[in-house]
């Protein structure tokens, strides 16, 4: 099986947030901590673009490079996690992450910042699978179940999609054919390492703003 | 004498080098706990899959993958 990934398709994003509503009603997100964002770029003006953001499970994880403690590990199927018992909520990961996917909860008077909290891929934690305690510290572990995260298979218009990454690939590739247009991925290359499908390599780039 | 002195300083200087810890990065501290395939022992789960069988887990997810969000495989 290849890696899991996400991919959001930004023709297709209404900007509905029913990935988001999905990821918070799944895990039971509290407050002030959002797993799932959707941002939208160039607000108000007409051709905006909508994109749905999380984790996304990078192959090379800054997060997991910058972490102190070590809390993060990678599953056989590429999916990203940390693990709370071991995080001591310092926020370095904040800082690294490109997507702003690391979370901290604020609890208390004087709003103490509590252990990070991030996209599981609905693969919960290090915790018994389906136990009370991965529960309490992941929420719920879709994949152990079989299924796929609640994100994806909530999405309305299938802008988002979650799973497999040869079929999430080919999906997308069909629909671009199908469209001639929109091959551009926010976020793929920076994730995982590969140019942007539509995208210039980075010297022509570079030369074109110089 | 001041040769040996030199030999005796870098003798020194090794010596604090080796007793010294690795800063190097280590593997993750985090418990990885058990694969996904391996399931959750609770009845809350699709259907089509052995818990336990990584072959068919992973397969089942495919086809969840192709049905649930590939609509290509519907309209055309």
């Amino acid at each position: 099986m290849a890696r899991m990934k996400f991919i959001c398709d930004a023709e297709r994003c209404i900007e509905c947030n029913s990935c988001v509503t999905a990821c918070k009603n799944e895990h039971e997100v509290p407050w002030g901590v959002n797993r799932r964002r959707v941002v939208t770029l160039n607000d108000g003006i007409p051709g905006e673009k909508s994109i749905s953001v999380a984790c996304m499970h990078c192959s090379d994880a800054p997060c997991m490079a910058v972490c102190p403690v070590n809390c993060f590990y990678r599953t056989d199927e590429g999916v990203v996690l940390h693990d709370k018992d071991v995080c001591i909520g310092c926020g370095y990961c904040s800082y690294a992450c490109p997507f702003g996917a690391p979370q901290f909860p604020s609890t208390g008077t004087f709003g103490t910042r509590g252990k990070m909290d991030k996209c599981t891929f609905c693969a919960g934690g290090p915790e018994a699978h389906g136990s009370e305690a991965e529960w309490e510290k992941y929420g719920r572990n879709r994949l152990a179940e079989g299924k796929l995260p609640a994100c994806a298979e909530m999405c309305s218009t299938k802008a988002l999609l979650g799973g497999d990454g040869d079929i999430v690939a080919d999906i997308f590739r069909t629909r671009v054919v199908q469209r001639g247009k929109g091959a551009e991925v926010w976020g793929w290359g920076t994730a995982y390492g590969s140019q942007q499908a539509g995208q210039p390599s980075q010297p022509a780039a570079a030369e074109g703003k110089s | 004498m001041r040769k040996a002195f030199v030999i005796a300083a870098i003798a020194l200087g090794l010596t604090a080098c080796s007793v010294e810890e690795s800063q190097e990065l280590h593997s993750s501290n985090a418990e990885q706990g058990a694969p996904s395939y391996t399931g959750t022992g609770t009845n809350f789960v699709a259907k089509g899959w052995t818990p336990g069988d990584e072959r068919s887990w992973q397969q089942s997810l495919k086809v969840r993958l192709q049905q649930g969000q590939n609509e290509y495989n519907k309209v055309n």
